[in-house]
């Protein structure tokens, strides 16, 4: 079981959804963000006072998957989310431990699908 | 004798500028973080309780009360005695209804001040220092310049809706505070307003609250209050667009936060000329507050590093004083008051120069003098473990907004 964190620009968030769909993968948690990488960071003005490189917004999106899933779904935010420019985003894919569907009480590989 | 006519509308504009406290506390609340939002709005809605008790009780009486020397107006309509509904002598209006109206100009001055220490005042301390202010500081001006018998009066002074009383005093004694108080902690000379909108809807309200504070200065319907009505319009309509020009040629890009804020600064300097000059004197004036706010804020508060936070002095007390000097330039007594320089009459700008700097000194030592008191007294600033945290929960023990629901 793995699960995955990907942070994506805001507006991707559709594309992303749509791919991550195909791939047979419906289930997710997605969280408002603030970020930066090597994007830098937004220059805001307010009475003649700049702030710079202030964080950007982002998207984070949580997917929890199988194994078999993995691939597919990285392929899917990759496809989804990709501009070619920088702040497109990253994955970043950790192991997990466990996973628990509440209602059922199922633990690990069918908790997750 | 009364004049339902002049009444009525005197019964509108005093809810006009009433309205325009509760607003100014939006324009002020967007422009905080999160976190200190409802300390800003608590402060004007107290002031409004407190002033609106204040005035009734002696504010009035010391402010507009029958003359003594020249300097102040004495305990005759304490507890609003001898305060009757038969209009003042040369009014056409209750004299209840002159009385109130008046009151909400005395409850937004100090609620003007509050933008020069957001964020890190104590409001216990806030509260003494307000009480003291507008009984030591703004009812001898409103006297001095209003009052019948009060010696810049006397001298001719002009100032049809309070740009020397109201923003004069309040954006010279933001500044004292200001500077008194001392800079925010951390991140402060520049942190985002956490709700641009809202100030938005506060600067909206304002300019209509406006007509009531400055067209409603003529007392009653005639000729000067529709001038009144139209210049505030025209100046503000100048200022707004004055500042996105120079914001969009200084600062690469037109800001809605500056176009706001040029609207307030072009309504101030409107303010004592409003029933004096022509629609097209107002467009100089909105234009001439607009730009000279613009420099305020722009350069001459980060060259001298004061954290006069919301630009109480730079917008409030730069314009007005523009605007009152503007007066002496522009005035014409086909409008309203007198002639000014324009009109061939250069003594009126002199006597203009006058109440500014009176104005000015008053309020600068008064403010001085309140604050070391009251500081000794109650404490004026924050812990800074306080100011971290944020005023809301600090001082209020709430919060503007939740996380989740």
């Amino acid at each position: 079981m793995k699960y995955v964190i990907a942070v994506i620009r805001p507006h991707k968030l559709e594309d992303v959804k749509a791919e991550l769909e195909k791939a047979g993968v419906h289930l997710m948690t997605v969280v408002d963000a603030v970020g930066c990488g090597r994007q830098k960071g937004v220059t805001e003005i307010y009475r003649g006072v700049k702030e710079v490189d202030n964080l950007l917004r982002k998207i984070k999106i949580e997917v929890a998957v199988n194994e078999e899933y993995l691939e597919p779904t990285i392929e899917a935010i990759t496809k989804g989310a990709y501009e070619g420019n920088i702040g497109d985003g990253k994955i970043f894919v950790m192991g997990l431990e466990d996973c628990v569907r509440i209602r059922t009480g199922e633990r690990g590989k069918p908790a997750i699908g | 004798m009364v004049n339902y006519t002049d009444t009525v509308w005197m019964l509108i504009a005093t809810a006009l500028v009433m309205l325009m406290t509760p607003t100014l506390a939006f324009f002020y609340g967007g422009l905080v973080r999160k976190k200190n939002v409802l300390s800003v709005l608590m402060q004007s809605m107290i002031i409004l309780s407190i002033i609106s008790l204040q005035w009734v009780l002696f504010g009035y009486s010391l402010a507009f009360g029958p003359d003594i020397g020249g300097v102040i107006g004495g305990l005759d309509f304490v507890g609003l005695a001898n305060v009757t509904m038969k209009p003042l002598e040369g009014q056409t209006i209750p004299h209840q209804l002159f009385m109130m109206f008046q009151m909400m100009f005395a409850v937004i001055t100090p609620a003007l001040i509050v933008g020069a220490f957001v964020e890190r005042i104590k409001f216990s301390g806030f509260i003494l220092f307000t009480l003291l202010w507008s009984t030591l500081i703004y009812d001898p001006m409103a006297h001095w310049v209003w009052g019948s018998g009060g010696w810049l009066a006397d001298l001719g002074a002009l100032d049809f809706a309070g740009g020397t009383v109201i923003h004069i005093t309040a954006g010279v004694s933001a500044l004292v505070f200001a500077l008194m108080l001392g800079k925010r902690c951390g991140g402060g000379m520049g942190s985002s307003p956490h709700n641009l909108p809202f100030s938005v809807l506060g600067a909206g309200f304002l300019w209509f609250g406006w007509f009531g504070f400055n067209a409603g200065s003529a007392l009653g319907v005639g000729n000067q209050t529709i001038s009144a009505f139209l210049n505030t319009n025209t100046a503000a309509a100048a200022a707004a667009s004055t500042w996105m020009i120079l914001d969009w040629m200084i600062n690469k890009k037109p800001t809605l936060l500056g176009v706001i804020t040029g609207v307030v600064a072009g309504l101030v300097a409107i303010t004592p000329a409003a029933g004096f000059v022509t629609p097209m004197a107002s467009i100089v004036i909105g234009a001439g507050g607009s730009l000279l706010g613009f420099v305020f804020v722009t350069y001459v508060k980060e060259k001298f590093g004061y954290d006069d936070s919301l630009d109480v002095f730079g917008v409030h007390g730069m314009a007005g004083i523009f605007g009152a000097l503007a007066t002496g330039i522009f005035a014409t007594k086909s409008i309203g008051g007198a002639d000014g320089l324009l009109y061939g009459n250069p003594k009126q700008l002199w006597v203009q120069f006058l109440s500014v700097v009176v104005a000015i000194v008053f309020s600068a030592i008064g403010t001085y003098v309140i604050f070391k008191f009251v500081d000794k007294v109650v404490g004026l600033r924050v812990e800074k473990r306080e100011e971290n945290i944020g005023l809301d929960l600090t001082q209020h023990q709430e919060t503007g907004y939740t996380l989740i629901d």
